[in-house]
Parts: C-alpha cells; structure tokens; sequence
C-alpha cells in the first residue's frame, strides 16, 4: 500500500502541498468568496420578505379601501332610503292637508247652502200663504160677495196650512 | 497501470511520484512537485472556477449560482443546525473542508485513464487525511481551551453521572475524545482507498478476461463491467456522503468545543 509504504518519503511534499492549497481554498474561496455568496442569499431572502411584507400591507390597504368603499356605499344607499321615505310622509302629511282643508271648505259650503235652501223654503212657505190668503179672498168674495178683511183671510189659511207645514 | 502481461497492480494509482523526475529538497525535506500535488492544484482550480461561477450576485440566480448557493446555504444550514448562532465564524472553514474534499473525491473518480492519464484521489492518503483531521481536531482544542479555559475538561463529565463513576467515565470519555482525529482521518482514507482499488480490481477483470478470449470476455469481462458501472455510481454517492461526514463530524465536534454540552 503505497499510502503506508511511501510515507516517510512523500509525507513532507504531501503536508507542504496540502497546507499550501487548502489554504489558498480558505482565505480566497471561504473567507472572501463565501461570504459574498451569502450576503447575496441574504440579501435575497430579506427582499423577499421585505417584498411580501409590501405585498401584504397592499392587500390590507386595498381590503381597507374596499370596505371604506362598502360602508360609504352603504351609508349613501340608507340615505337615498332615509329621503325617500321623507319624501313619501311629507307627500303624505301634505296631501291629508289639503284634504282636510277642502273638507273643512266644503262643509262649510254644504251648510251655507242648507241655509239658503231653508230660507228659500220659508221665502216660498210665505209666498204661498200670501198667494193662498188672496185666492182665499176671492173666492169667499165671488161665491158669498162677502168682502174677507186680508188678515181674516191669512188666518183661515195659516190654520188651514198648520197640519201641512 | 501495467496492462501488459496480465499484470495490474490495484494499488498502482496510490503511487506518489515526483512529476517530470524532479525533486524538490528544501531544508531537508522533499517537497517535490508530485502528482498528488497536482491534484490538489487541480481540484483548487475546479472548486475556484466553481466558485466563480456563484460569485455573479445576482438576484434572480442563473442554475451555476444557484448551485453555488445550494451548497453553501448546504454547509450554513448544517452549521447552523449543529452549533446555532456561534457556529458561523467556523463556516468558512468547514465549508472549504467540504468542498476540498468534495471536489478531490469526485476528480479522483474522472475516468480519464481511457485516453491515458491517471488520475489520482488526493483524499485516498492517509497523510492528506490526517493532516486535515489534526487540522480540525486541533481547531476544536483551540476553540475550546479558549472559550472554556480548563472548564472544557466538564465536556468528559456528562450531566448526572454518579460521583463514584466520574473517573471512570472521564477515562472513557477522553479516550474517545483522542480517537476522534484518527476516525475522522482513517473514514475517509479507507472508504476511498476502498472503492478506488474494488474498482481497479474490477477494471484488472475486465481487462484480463479480453485478453483471455471471447469465451472468457463474455463470462468475466461483461459481468465485471456491469459491476463496475454500479459501483462506480456507488462510489460517486461515497464521494458526496464522505465530505459531508467529514465535514458534519467536524461541525458536531466544534459544537462540542463552543457549546460544552
């Protein structure tokens, strides 16, 4: 086996050799470029965090903006409501409004024309009284010649009249 | 590999030799050039354009970074996991001893001996090995006599262990703590020493039963080649699942060092 056989021959060239490459192997390649390569992977790493920590703060801001969006839709549809509604009881409160002052106007049309059908009622009861105490008259006057004083006459006729009025 | 003869020696691709026949003696001591050591400067090459590639920094990652980024978010996740907060000044260091012996294992496993080069495991020596097992143990000794002065020693005195047992169990407890860098070192050294001559065997069939005759091709060289697919998509697994126990066990015996228990 010559790893055993050389040894006392080759151990110095082999130790020199090892020391000088595995040297050269840690200070140029482990302690310069090693280090170079991690920062990089380092700095990967932290922009992918950073960028989904950006990424995650986005989504937030957006679900904030959406729901600022939704309540304000809201807030304007209960208002749109909340009008409408005021507009149907103020249409509602107007129109009973009007509806009573027409009533109360024309009650008070009905009455006045009660009224005036009375009076004409008893203007035409007069009338008919007068006209009646004249026939009265007249008649008593042609088939008796028996001459009636007037106020004689509308007495007979209020009486005769009484049971009718 | 001696193919001539019949005569493949398995344990041929461990040879260390110096490239071009040159030695290189400093103070005494051969530091040659050699094979092995080209393939450290060869898997340093790899793993360094590798890396290259991760180092564009973009944020959306192309399929390079982000295979670059998968391994080291691999090694900090297991870091972090394993020692929590603390443990990321250890990254570096545990990361560079995964991909190393990552990126060794799999170029030790290029079959590049088809158009004549040979390609050599840097992990299948044990002084490769061991070196990076002192190095780790001896990080974790550091950390912990630094961080807990002599109160490291606690960490071979589990919670609730009856007075009369604490020797005892401190004995076995440092026992097993030294044993640590030679488990951690001889892991790795025999699974790819293992592999790596199952498959030079292996290979030796194949190439045996061709010269052999067509009669002895179909029933030797075929089954073995058959095999050899399999245990080299094995060996491939081995190569990723022996850097990450070299580099996890490293990561839990760190924790040990800065966590106590």
């Amino acid at each position: 086996m010559p790893q055993i056989a050389q040894i006392a021959a080759t151990y110095a060239s082999q130790i020199f050799w090892l020391l000088i490459v595995f040297g050269l192997i840690y200070f140029g390649i482990g302690k310069s470029m090693l280090p170079k390569i991690e920062a990089t992977v380092d700095a990967r790493d932290r922009k992918i965090a950073d960028d989904l920590v950006a990424a995650q703060s986005a989504r937030a801001e957006a679900d904030r903006t959406e729901e600022a969006y939704r309540s304000a839709m809201d807030a304007a549809r209960a208002a749109a409501l909340k009008s409408t509604q005021d507009a149907k009881a103020q249409a509602a409160r107007d129109a009973e409004v009007r509806v009573k002052a027409r009533d109360v106007e024309l009650t008070a049309q009905y009455d006045a024309a009660e009224q005036r059908i009375a009076a004409s009622r008893g203007q035409a009861l007069a009338s008919i009284e007068d006209v009646a105490a004249e026939a009265a008259q007249d008649i008593v006057a042609r088939i008796s010649g028996v001459t009636v004083d007037r106020s004689e006459a509308a007495g007979a006729v209020r009486a005769a009249l009484a049971p009718v009025a | 590999m001696a193919a001539e003869s019949g005569k493949i020696d398995p344990m041929h691709q461990f040879l260390v030799e110096p490239l071009f026949g040159q030695h290189l003696v400093v103070g005494g001591y051969d530091i040659s050039f050699t094979n092995s050591a080209l393939w450290m400067v060869l898997t340093l090459g790899v793993l360094w354009v590798f890396m290259l590639g991760g180092m564009k920094r973009e944020l959306v990652p192309g399929r390079w970074q982000a295979a670059v980024e998968s391994l080291t978010g691999f090694v900090g996740n297991m870091m972090d996991a394993n020692i929590g907060p603390k443990g990321k000044a250890f990254t570096p260091y545990v990361f560079s001893l995964f991909m190393f012996i990552l990126f060794a294992n799999i170029l030790g496993m290029l079959p590049i001996g088809v158009v004549g080069l040979h390609a050599f495991t840097v992990t299948s020596h044990l002084t490769v090995t061991g070196v990076l097992a002192v190095l780790s143990f001896s990080i974790v000794l550091i950390v912990g006599f630094a961080k807990h002065k002599l109160h490291f020693f606690s960490l071979f005195v589990p919670h609730g262990t009856p007075v009369v047992m604490i020797p005892l169990i401190f004995l076995v407890e440092l026992l097993s703590f030294l044993v640590r860098p030679f488990s951690l070192g001889l892991r790795l050294f025999v699974a790819m020493t293992a592999g790596h001559i199952l498959l030079k065997v292996l290979a030796g069939f194949v190439i045996n039963g061709l010269n052999a005759g067509p009669g002895i091709a179909a029933i030797v060289s075929i089954p073995s080649f058959v095999l050899m697919i399999g245990i080299t998509l094995l060996e491939l697994l081995v190569c990723a699942i022996q850097a990450y126990v070299f580099a996890l066990l490293t990561s839990l015996y760190l924790n040990d060092a800065i966590n106590l228990h």
